[in-house]
């Protein structure tokens, strides 16, 4: 009997596979080798002079880059600690526990762009309800315009907005555990703290590697947020490696430049999340 | 001859009446032009009710709702109802508006007929747009529309835009306060000075700093000295280019503002601009608090609604002042931007003393047509259209629209007192602000339209924004806009952008 024709069912998965991932990397990378810009637009061939470029002569990349590192392990830090605790919160019998349930997840729900906009309006220096409060103690602090505090904002928004999607993956894992070594740890006396770093925590190992792992990714990709809440400012204090690329390409519409650092960024966050994956498997579970 | 002059006259009478009675029938059926009724000329509500667009579909790329959004829709669909074509409007946000068309534009396609965009993206739209046809550039209509604006809207002497907007940049402040004879007493007392309108950026920085963090118009909040577009990246260079021109712009020394015509040689760093930046700078210490994050529309409803005594940039902030509900209605001026009173002579590479003003024809909205339409006629017709006498004059009226005055007819103060009931001395010096500088200065700045122009207005606005947030000297921060500027010149090519900048430098140096 001839099973060929069984290829063909693959076939839709394969040309999807293709025409989503396959091509588009292919064709940064093809961009990539090329000069298209606003005035010469087309695919000619330039070599690497756009790698050599970002490599010897793009110190903005580089520290957009490190940056953009900063804001993802603070916020995702952050993220880890408040979610974690929300979702242990919850996951005991209080009550309205269903109502904290929805309301934790109800930043996540709302679109970024807007809430960031909202937030712009909390934190605006002169016309903002934020310093409004802050002004009875006489005091004006300047959210967005003072580069470290600016830092710190968009961090506020960020943990904020994506708190509740660590929430809901902890959550979940709580709520997959079994409750045998519970039992057995009650029964050899541990209390709530042992219990939660001899049990819970090595139990929500596997869930939290995946949780940060996965908010890594997205961290990384920060953008609307920049975008909408400092545009990057003041000066280039809360520029991100996405935001620049997004200013190199559709701005400045050097599209074959651009392509080059995303192609570079993407490499760059392959290999550095492979390594955080792998280091976070040794501390977290090999060790345990 | 009596009977002759008899006959004329009922004529003359008749067909006047006869206007009167198709403007009351247009304007009955689009109450948009109820102040006018409709206006005789080529493009007019009649003259388009004559065309017939049936079965046929015209596809508008423009900016968000309102500013110019809803002026486009608008007369799109007046457009509409007067020659049975479809118009499929698409509004989008003002950043995306360059990528939105170029993306197509390079990859030969045309999903739009009309473009509208900032004036400044011509030199790289221009391969991609059908310049405006003769008849149009010839009737009654354009012969209206300033010289800087056709200048504007032109590429070496063809029209590339379609005019719909003008804009420049001016400087507003509070007469109620700068006029005010217990403040010119109070500010006299303290600090030796004559309180008057600015003509230097030195003084605008003396009077602003005077007025900053107290309550002068006594409505138990804190005034503040002034309001600019600081945010990077938001327009933000505009502001600095407006400020620059006062040192930079030197009457003595024609052949580049930007670069040195000759040479391509970025003059971005050279002491006129430093000295801008410096100024600018010390202009962090009067913004209200966050200033140096505002964006145009935080610098329009800042001062707009009272709460600087200064500003200085597009006129909607003028506009938002002078609307009816606004708390300061009537209290506002007009002036020319500041000058200073020295400007750089880099012929002798030293500072020439005595006055110097120059006016910033800041790039403004503008709208053309694809060459790969295939709807070329119904496309100018519909601009036309757009920007015809009636439509024109109840667009100017409206502040959220974003049309801003740009025919000589817009000059004419009674337009302001009677229909938009400023006061009288407030439209006059509105009006004879704009006019000068439109008209009579020849010592204007142009905006940069050369290839690549965001790559050097971004370097700008990275520069500048780092010595705003003193991360770097002013001299640094051009320093390192200069470095920057070579480099795109080195891409692009220094004879290609110089061919470019020409056409700039020709309108500076009033050659045009």
């Amino acid at each position: 009997m001839n099973f060929n024709h069984k290829f063909v069912f693959l076939l839709p998965g394969l040309l999807v596979l293709i025409g989503i991932l396959i091509f588009p990397i292919v064709f940064t990378v093809r961009l990539s080798l090329s000069s298209w810009d606003s005035f010469y637009p087309g695919l000619d061939f330039i070599g690497l002079d756009n790698y050599i470029r970002l490599f010897t002569d793009d110190k903005r990349f580089w520290e957009s880059f490190f940056r953009l590192s900063f804001f993802s392990v603070t916020t995702v830090f952050l993220q880890y600690i408040i979610g974690f605790s929300l979702a242990l919160m919850v996951w005991k019998d209080i009550i309205f526990k269903r109502f904290f349930r929805v309301l934790f997840l109800i930043p996540m729900m709302t679109t970024p762009v807007i809430m960031t906009v909202i937030w712009r309006t909390f934190f605006h220096e002169s016309l903002g309800p934020v310093n409004d409060f802050f002004s009875l103690f006489g005091i004006t602090p300047l959210w967005l315009s003072n580069s470290i505090l600016a830092k710190f904002t968009v961090i506020i928004v960020e943990v904020w907005q994506w708190t509740p999607f660590m929430f809901l993956l902890l959550l979940a894992g709580l709520l997959s555990l079994p409750k045998e070594p519970f039992l057995a740890a009650s029964i050899d006396g541990a209390g709530p703290i042992r219990k939660f770093i001899y049990v819970t925590f090595p139990l929500m190992a596997p869930i939290s590697i995946g949780a940060i792992i996965i908010r890594l990714i997205e961290a990384s990709k920060i953008m609307d947020t920049v975008y909408v809440l400092t545009s990057g400012g003041p000066g280039t204090a809360t520029e991100t490696s996405s935001y620049y690329i997004f200013i190199k390409g559709l701005r400045e519409f050097q599209i074959g430049y651009s392509a080059a650092l995303s192609f570079t960024y993407l490499i760059i966050m392959i290999i550095s999340l492979t390594i955080i994956s792998k280091l976070l498997v040794k501390l977290l579970i090999k060790k345990i | 001859m009596r009977i002759l002059i008899r006959k004329l006259t009922i004529i003359f009478a008749l067909m006047f009446l006869s206007n009167l009675v198709l403007a009351d029938k247009w304007s009955e059926q689009f109450p948009h032009i109820k102040n006018t009724g409709d206006i005789p000329g080529e493009c007019s509500y009649e003259s388009m009710s004559k065309k017939d667009y049936s079965g046929r579909t015209l596809r508008i790329n423009t900016h968000a709702v309102p500013v110019m959004g809803e002026p486009t829709a608008l007369h799109a669909e007046q457009f509409s109802k007067l020659t049975g074509a479809k118009v499929n409007v698409v509004h989008t946000p003002a950043g995306d508006l360059y990528a939105k068309a170029m993306i197509p534009f390079q990859a030969g396609q045309a999903p739009y007929d009309i473009v509208f965009g900032f004036s400044n993206f011509i030199r790289d739209w221009m391969q991609y747009l059908e310049p405006v046809p003769e008849k149009y550039v010839n009737m009654r209509q354009m012969q209206d529309v300033t010289q800087s604006h056709i200048g504007v809207a032109s590429w070496d002497g063809q029209m590339i835009q379609f005019p719909i907007d003008g804009d420049r940049h001016y400087l507003k402040y509070r007469k109620d306060v700068i006029d005010n004879p217990k403040y010119q007493k109070k500010y006299k007392a303290d600090t030796g000075k004559t309180l008057k309108v600015p003509t230097t950026w030195k003084e605008y920085g003396e009077i602003a700093s005077y007025f900053n963090g107290w309550d002068w118009d006594n409505d138990g909040e804190l005034e503040y000295g002034s309001a600019e577009v600081m945010k990077k990246d938001d327009l933000m260079y505009a502001a600095f280019f407006s400020r620059a021109a006062a040192y930079s712009k030197n009457p003595r020394t024609p052949g580049g503002f930007y670069f040195d015509l000759k040479t391509m040689e970025p003059l971005i760093n050279n002491p006129g601009f430093v000295e801008a930046l410096e100024d600018w700078v010390a202009a962090t210490k009067y913004v209200p608090p966050g200033g140096i994050n505002f964006g145009l529309g935080d610098e329009i409803n800042s001062f707009g609604g009272g709460q600087t005594l200064f500003s200085f940039s597009w006129d909607d902030a003028f506009v938002k002042a002078m609307e009816d509900s606004s708390p300061i209605k009537n209290k506002v001026g007009a002036a020319p931007l500041p000058g200073a009173e020295k400007v750089w002579n880099r012929g002798d590479n030293s500072w020439d003393l005595g006055y110097n003003q120059a006016p910033y024809i800041v790039w403004g909205w503008a709208s053309a047509v694809a060459k790969k339409s295939k709807n070329h006629d119904m496309a100018f017709d519909y601009l036309c259209f757009f920007a015809n006498d009636a439509n024109h004059q109840a667009d100017i009226a409206i502040g959220r629209f974003g049309v801003n005055p740009f025919r000589k007819s817009d000059f004419d103060p009674q337009i302001y007192i009677e229909r938009q009931g400023w006061d009288p001395l407030i439209a006059k010096s509105y009006t004879a602000t704009l006019m000068g500088m439109e008209e009579y200065s020849t010592n204007r700045v142009f905006p940069l339209r050369v290839p690549g122009v965001f790559q050097f207005t971004s370097a700008v606005a990275t520069g500048t924004s780092k010595a705003l947030a003193g991360q770097l000297s002013s001299q640094e921060a051009l320093d390192e806009v200069a470095a920057e500027w070579k480099k795109i010149i080195k891409r692009i090519g220094a004879d290609t952008i110089r061919e470019a900048y020409a056409v700039g430098v020709a309108l500076e140096d009033n050659k045009n």
